[in-house]
C-alpha cells in the first residue's frame, strides 16, 4: 500500500466506524503496533540516509493526517452519542408538575395579615381577647350603661349565664388598658357577633379595632392614620376618606368613616377619640393621656379589595371560592 | 325618623336644594338615609270642575263631559269613570300633560268624539295604590289650580338615621334648630303663644315620684265638636311622617309630638275618676293599653293614675279605658317631663316601643311641656272648637345643669387643630349655649334640650362638628423610633398558617356556633354552652371543638364534587364562658387521595401517618409525643393523643366509623386538633459540635411480639444508647410470610460517630451489641439472620 492508499483507506475505514470501540479497532490497522504506518516506518531502515529523511518526513506527515482524521471521527462519534442520549432523555416539559399541591389562606386572614402588616409598620402591636364576654367589658366599661338606648344598636347574642358574644372588638381595648399603661398602640382583630343574617349581614364577622393612646394623639392624627391606612391598603393615593359626626358612647368626638368608591361613598367603620370615661374606667388619667380608637369591618374591606359580592361566601368554605385567594 | 322636607322648610329654609340640604345634615351627624319624592312626577294636571255630562253616542260605558279647567272655554273630555258627574271637582290632565309611566296626553278622538284631555284617578297620578273612579276634590277648591301645588306634591320624604344621643332632633323643630345652627340661617319659632283660659275647670295633679316626673302640665278642654275632622294639611303632614290620622284630638297630640318633640296625651275627661296621680305601680295592678294589650304592671313602673287606678303607662302609652273616642266632648290634656333615667328600658320591659318612649328615653326638653300645651290647645280649639281651662303645671321642674368647664387649649390639643377662641365662642353662641368665655377656662351651659352635652369633650365635638369634620386636618403623627419587642420563642400564628399552606392545607373559617347534635358527636353528654337567642337551631351552641366545623366543611365540599380536601382552621373553642375557658385551637382535616391526582403516580387514600408527618413538620422544632388514646369522635384503633413536654397538646386520628356512617361518608377523614397554648412557643436553637469524621451506618433487623409499640421500643433504646450512637430510628416494619404469627419484624438504622476519632470495628460491634442487648432484654427481640 502506498501512503496515499493508507490515507484513503483510513479515511473510509474511520468513516465506517459507528462507535468508539469499533473506531479503536480500526485505528490499530493504521497506527497500532502492527499498523500500516508502523509497517511503513519499518521500511525506512532499508533506505539511504538522504532518502530516509525524505521518506520519514513523508510518513510522519501522513501519520499526522491519519491522527487528525481519527480525532475528527472520534469527536463526531462522541457528539452523536451525546445527541442521541439527549434526544432519548428529553421530556415533555409541558406535563404538569407533581407534588402535594399548595393550600391557601382564607380571604379574611389574607386581609387581616395585610392590615397587621400595615399597622405593624408604624408600631402597632396585635392584641387579642375572649369572644364570650361579660356585659361589663362589652358595654359598661365602654360607657354603655344598662338600658342605654345605644345598646339597641347592638343586636347581642346572649348565653344562659348572662355573658354574651362580643358585639365588637372594643372590649379588647379595655382588657389591654387594664394592665398596660400608655403609650399604647394596638390593633385587635377578631370575630364579633350580631343577631343579624342576610346578604349584607352575617351573625359572625370580623372586625379590627385600633387604639392609639399617647399625650398628644389628636383627632387630626386619627384622620391622618385612617386615611393613610386606606390609601395604602387599596394602593390608591387618590382614595378619599370622609369623616361624618356620629355617636358611640365610648368615643367623643365620634365619627363614621366613609371611603370614596365609584361615584359615591361607602361606610367602612366607626371611630373617635377615646371617651374620658373609658380611660377613667381603666385607671388612665384622661387629663394627661388622649388618643383615638377605630373599628373596621374586615369582610367589608376584603369584599371591596377582591370584588366579592356576597358576604355569605366567607363562611360557606366552598373550595371553589377559597382557592381563589391562594 | 321620616319627615316632610316642606314642613322642615316652613321653619328653616336655607337656600339649598334637597341634595345640598341632605348633605349638610349628613355631614353634621344627622345621617340622611334617603330623600324620596312624595309622588311620582307628572305635569299639567289641574283642578277642574265638570260642568255637564252626556252619554257618549257610540259607547254605553263612556260619557262626554264639559269641563272647566279655569280657561276661557270649557273642554270636551270623554271619560269612562262611573263617578264623573256634573258639579264634581276633580283632577284633569291637559293636552300636553305627562303622567307617571311616561304617559303623554294628546288631543284625541274616542269613538269619533273629540277629547281634549283626561280626567284622572289618584292611581293614575301615582298618588294612591288603588282608586275607584276619578278623584273627588272638595267643592271649595279653586278651579285651574295646579294639582301638585294643591296637594303639595313637590315635597320629599327625608329619612334620618338618628343616633341615640340626639333625642333633641326627634322633631321638626329640633331638626330646624340644628339646620339653622349649621347653615347659619335663622329658624322661625313655632307659635306657642298662651291660650287664655275660658273655663276655670282643673284636675288636681299629685306627683308622687318627682325624680321621675319633675313637671306635669294638665289642662281641661270642654265642648269639643265630636264631628270635627282633621284638616287636610295636618293629615298630610302626619302621613308624611309616617303617622296615620285617627281622631282630631289624637292627631293634634301626634302633630305636636312631631313638631316640637313633646309626647302628649289626651284623656277623655268623662272617663277620668277624680284627680291625677303620677306614681309607681302598685302590686298586682293591671292596665289595658290603647293597643288592646293588657299588661301586669311591675313594681317601679311609673304610671299616670286617677282615683280608680292606673290610666296610662307614663311616657309610653295611654290606657284604653280613658282614651278619646268619637263621642268625646271633654278632654284632659297631658304634657309632662319624664327623665331619661326613669324611662330607660321601661318600654322594652313591656316589649313596647312607642314614639313617646323613644323620645323620653333619649331625653326631651324639660321646658317643653308648657309650650307644647299651649300649641296643642290652640290647634284643638281651632279644629274642634271648645273652651280651655287654665294650664295646671305641677312639679318643681328639673334642676339647671351645672355649667361645663371648657378649656380652648384642650380642644385644640384634642382636635389637633388651631381653632381660634373667637371661632369657638361663635360656635357655642350659634348652638344656643350660654357661656362665660374669658381666659383659659370657660364656663359653658348647655341648653335644656341638649342631653348629650354634659362634659368638656362633648363641647369639643360640637366645635369639630360645626367646623365640619371635613375641614379638620389629617396629620400623620410623629413617632419615637423605638423597635417593638419581638420574642423569638413566640411562634406567630401566621407562621403556622404558612406552614400548613405549604403542606397543602386550605384555611377555612367556620361558625363559632354549631348544631347541638354535632357538638354531641365530639363531646357526648358534655354540658353545652347554648345561646339564649340563636339565629337558627343549627347554630344553637358554642363549639367545644373545631371538628364539627371541619366535618361540615367536608360535607359541603363533597356535595360540590371536591373529593380531596386538606383544610385547617385556627379559632377559639368554648369550654365555658369564662375568659380562660376559650382556648385557641388549630384544627385540620384530610380526606381523599394522599396526593392530588397526578400522572405517573398511583392513587392511595390518605392515612393516619400522612397527617402525622404533616403535624410533625408543622410543629418542628418542637417534637410531640403521640400516644395511643381514645377520643369519642375518633377511631379507637387509629387515634393518638399529642403531648409536648408532658402537657396534653391535642388529638390526631381517623373519624370514628360510627360517625362516618352517621354523616353518610364513604371513607373516614383524618382529623387533628391541637392546642395553640401548648404549641405556640418553641425553643431557640442550641449549638452542638459537628464532627468532621464520617458517620458509620449499621442496620439491624429483629423480630418481636406484634404487641410492642415502636414508639416504646425507640424511647427505651434511645434512653440507653451508647455514647457513640448518634441516631437510632426505625425504617421498616413487616408482618407476614416468613414471620411467625403474632410477631413482627422491625428494621432499625443506627448512625455511629465519635466527634474526635474514627471508630474501630471493635468499637462499632460493641455499640451494636449493646443496643441488641437492650432489645433482647426489654422486648425479647431476636436478631434476624
Amino acid at each position: 500500500m502506498t501512503l496515499d492508499d493508507i490515507l484513503r483507506e483510513a479515511e473510509s475505514a474511520f468513516a465506517a466506524a459507528e462507535s468508539l470501540p469499533v473506531l479503536d479497532q480500526v485505528k490499530a490497522r493504521f497506527i497500532g503496533k502492527s499498523g500500516a504506518i508502523t509497517e511503513q516506518m519499518k521500511t525506512l531502515g532499508t533506505l539511504a540516509p538522504e532518502a530516509r529523511k525524505e521518506a520519514g518526513a513523508r510518513i510522519n506527515q501522513v501519520k499526522d493526517q491519519v491522527e487528525a482524521l481519527l480525532k475528527a471521527r472520534r469527536d463526531a462519534i462522541q457528539a452523536d452519542t451525546l445527541n442521541r442520549q439527549l434526544a432519548a432523555e428529553s421530556l415533555d416539559v409541558t406535563l404538569p408538575g407533581r407534588g402535594r399541591g399548595m393550600g391557601g389562606l382564607h380571604p379574611v386572614t389574607r386581609t387581616l395579615q395585610r392590615i397587621e402588616q400595615l399597622f405593624g409598620s408604624i408600631g402597632f402591636e396585635v392584641a387579642d381577647g375572649p369572644e364570650i364576654e361579660t356585659d361589663f367589658y362589652n358595654f359598661t366599661a365602654l360607657n354603655i350603661p344598662e338600658d342605654h338606648p345605644a345598646r339597641a344598636m347592638h343586636d347581642t347574642f346572649y348565653l344562659g349565664d348572662g355573658t354574651l358574644l362580643r358585639t365588637h372588638t372594643s372590649p379588647v381595648q379595655v382588657r389591654y388598658m387594664e394592665h398596660q399603661k400608655p403609650p399604647i398602640r394596638i390593633i385587635a382583630p377578631g370575630r364579633v357577633y350580631r343577631v343579624d343574617s342576610d346578604a349584607t349581614h352575617s351573625p359572625m364577622f370580623h372586625q379590627v379595632e385600633g387604639l392609639w393612646i399617647d399625650e398628644a394623639i389628636s383627632f387630626a392624627n386619627l384622620k391622618g392614620v385612617v386615611q393613610n391606612f386606606l390609601q395604602r391598603f387599596f394602593e390608591r393615593d387618590d382614595l378619599q376618606v370622609r369623616f361624618r359626626p356620629s355617636f358611640f358612647p365610648f368615643t367623643e368626638p365620634s365619627a363614621e368613616m366613609d371611603m370614596s368608591w365609584g361615584d359615591g361613598w361607602l361606610e367602612i367603620g366607626g371611630c373617635g377619640m377615646v371617651h374620658p370615661n373609658v380611660l377613667a374606667n381603666v385607671g388612665i388619667d384622661a387629663e394627661r393621656w388622649q388618643g383615638f380608637a377605630f373599628g373596621l369591618g374586615v369582610e367589608r374591606l376584603a369584599m371591596l379589595r377582591y370584588g366579592v359580592n356576597d358576604l355569605r361566601h366567607f363562611f360557606e368554605n366552598d373550595m371553589r371560592f377559597l382557592k381563589q385567594f391562594a | 325618623m321620616q319627615f316632610s322636607e316642606a314642613w322642615l322648610r316652613s321653619l328653616v329654609n336655607p337656600k339649598l336644594d334637597t341634595d345640598q340640604l341632605c348633605h349638610l345634615m349628613t355631614m353634621a351627624g344627622l345621617e340622611v338615609e334617603e330623600a324620596v319624592p312624595v309622588a311620582a312626577a307628572f305635569s299639567h294636571v289641574v283642578v277642574a270642575e265638570i260642568l255637564g255630562v252626556e252619554r257618549h253616542p257610540n259607547a254605553d260605558r263612556l260619557q262626554v263631559c264639559m269641563v272647566d279647567v279655569g280657561a276661557a272655554e270649557p273642554l270636551q273630555i270623554v271619560c269612562g269613570a262611573p263617578n264623573a258627574r256634573a258639579g264634581l271637582k276633580t283632577a284633569c290632565a291637559l293636552v300636553g300633560a305627562e303622567l307617571p309611566g311616561n304617559f303623554k296626553i294628546k288631543q284625541a278622538k274616542v269613538r269619533d268624539v273629540a277629547s281634549s284631555g283626561m280626567l284622572c284617578s289618584a292611581k293614575e297620578l301615582g298618588i294612591a295604590e288603588a282608586a275607584e273612579g276619578i278623584m273627588e276634590l272638595p267643592a271649595d277648591v279653586e278651579v285651574g289650580k295646579a294639582l301638585r301645588e294643591y296637594f303639595d306634591l313637590d315635597d320629599k320624604l327625608i329619612t334620618i338615621k338618628m343616633t341615640p344621643n340626639r333625642g333633641d332632633c326627634l322633631s321638626i323643630q329640633g331638626i330646624a334648630r340644628e339646620v339653622a345652627a349649621i347653615s347659619g340661617v335663622a329658624a322661625h319659632p313655632v307659635d306657642c303663644a298662651p291660650v287664655a283660659a275660658e273655663l276655670a275647670d282643673t284636675l288636681s295633679v299629685v306627683i308622687e315620684a318627682p325624680h321621675a316626673c319633675p313637671i306635669y302640665c294638665g289642662r281641661v278642654i270642654r265642648g269639643i265638636d265630636p264631628n270635627a275632622v282633621t284638616p287636610e294639611w295636618m293629615v298630610r303632614r302626619l302621613q308624611r311622617c309616617g303617622v296615620r290620622a285617627i281622631h282630631p284630638v289624637v292627631d293634634v297630640t301626634n302633630y305636636v309630638l312631631l313638631e316640637l318633640g313633646e309626647p302628649m296625651h289626651a284623656f277623655d275627661l268623662a272617663k277620668v275618676a277624680g284627680g291625677i296621680q303620677v306614681r309607681t305601680a302598685r302590686v298586682g295592678e293591671k292596665l289595658a293599653l290603647l293597643n288592646d294589650q293588657t299588661v301586669d304592671l311591675t313594681a317601679g313602673t311609673l304610671v299616670i293614675a286617677d282615683d280608680a287606678g292606673a290610666v296610662a303607662l307614663a311616657g309610653i302609652m295611654g290606657g284604653a279605658g280613658s282614651a278619646v273616642s268619637d263621642r268625646t266632648t271633654d278632654i284632659f290634656l297631658e304634657a309632662a317631663h319624664f327623665t331619661p333615667e326613669a324611662m330607660a328600658g321601661r318600654a322594652r320591659g313591656y316589649s313596647l316601643s312607642t314614639d313617646a318612649s323613644h323620645r323620653f328615653e333619649r331625653g326631651v326638653d324639660p321646658t317643653l311641656p308648657v309650650h307644647a300645651m299651649e300649641r296643642a290647645t290652640r290647634l284643638i280649639l281651632d279644629i274642634c272648637g271648645g273652651q280651655a281651662g287654665p294650664v295646671g303645671a305641677v312639679g318643681g321642674g328639673t334642676a339647671r345643669r351645672a355649667p361645663i368647664r371648657f378649656r380652648p387649649e384642650r380642644a385644640r390639643r384634642l382636635l389637633g387643630m388651631a381653632v381660634t377662641d373667637a371661632e369657638m365662642r361663635a360656635t357655642f353662641v350659634r348652638l344656643g349655649l350660654d357661656l362665660e368665655a374669658e381666659g383659659r377656662e370657660w364656663q359653658v351651659s348647655s341648653p335644656s334640650f341638649r342631653f348629650d352635652l354634659a362634659i368638656e369633650v362633648d363641647l369639643i365635638e360640637e366645635i369639630a362638628r360645626i367646623k365640619g369634620y371635613d375641614n379638620l386636618p389629617a396629620i400623620l403623627p410623629a413617632m419615637v423610633a423605638n423597635m417593638p419587642g419581638l420574642p423569638e420563642r413566640q411562634r406567630a400564628r401566621g407562621e403556622f398558617k404558612a406552614r400548613l399552606m405549604d403542606l397543602g392545607y386550605q384555611e377555612v373559617v367556620t361558625y363559632s356556633f354549631i348544631d347541638a347534635k354535632q357538638q354531641d358527636m365530639v363531646a357526648p353528654g358534655a354540658e353545652q354552652i347554648a345561646l339564649v337567642n340563636p339565629i337558627a337551631s343549627q347554630m344553637g351552641v358554642m363549639r367545644g371543638s373545631l371538628m364539627p366545623g371541619m366535618l361540615q366543611t367536608l360535607r359541603h365540599n363533597l356535595n360540590h364534587g371536591q373529593e380531596r380536601l386538606r383544610i385547617f382552621e385556627l379559632g377559639r373553642c368554648f369550654l365555658g364562658t369564662g375568659s380562660d375557658a376559650q382556648p385557641l385551637r388549630l384544627g385540620g382535616l384530610a380526606h381523599g387521595s394522599a396526593s392530588p391526582e397526578q400522572w405517573g403516580e398511583g392513587a392511595r387514600a390518605v392515612d393516619f401517618f400522612d397527617i402525622k408527618a404533616d403535624l410533625e413538620a408543622l410543629l418542628l422544632p418542637t417534637i410531640a409525643d403521640f400516644a395511643k388514646a381514645e377520643h369519642p369522635a375518633l377511631h379507637p384503633g387509629q387515634c393518638a393523643r399529642l403531648s409536648i413536654a408532658g402537657r396534653s397538646a391535642g388529638w390526631l386520628g381517623a373519624l370514628h366509623p360510627g360517625l362516618v356512617q352517621q354523616l353518610g361518608l364513604t371513607r373516614a377523614p383524618i382529623l387533628f386538633e391541637i392546642d395553640w397554648d401548648v404549641t405556640g412557643t418553641r425553643e431557640l436553637p442550641s449549638y452542638m459540635t459537628v464532627s468532621r469524621l464520617p458517620a458509620v451506618r449499621r442496620d439491624i433487623a429483629v423480630v418481636v411480639d406484634a404487641g410492642h409499640a415502636i414508639g416504646t421500643i425507640l424511647d427505651t433504646v434511645r434512653a440507653r444508647l451508647p455514647a457513640t450512637v448518634t441516631e437510632f430510628t426505625a425504617f421498616d416494619m413487616y408482618q407476614g410470610q416468613g414471620i411467625e404469627v403474632g410477631k413482627k419484624s422491625l428494621a432499625f438504622r443506627m448512625l455511629l460517630q465519635h466527634t474526635e476519632k474514627t471508630l474501630t470495628d471493635a468499637e462499632i460491634e460493641t455499640a451494636v451489641g449493646q443496643v441488641l442487648d437492650v432489645l433482647a432484654r426489654e422486648f425479647a427481640a431476636v436478631l434476624r439472620g
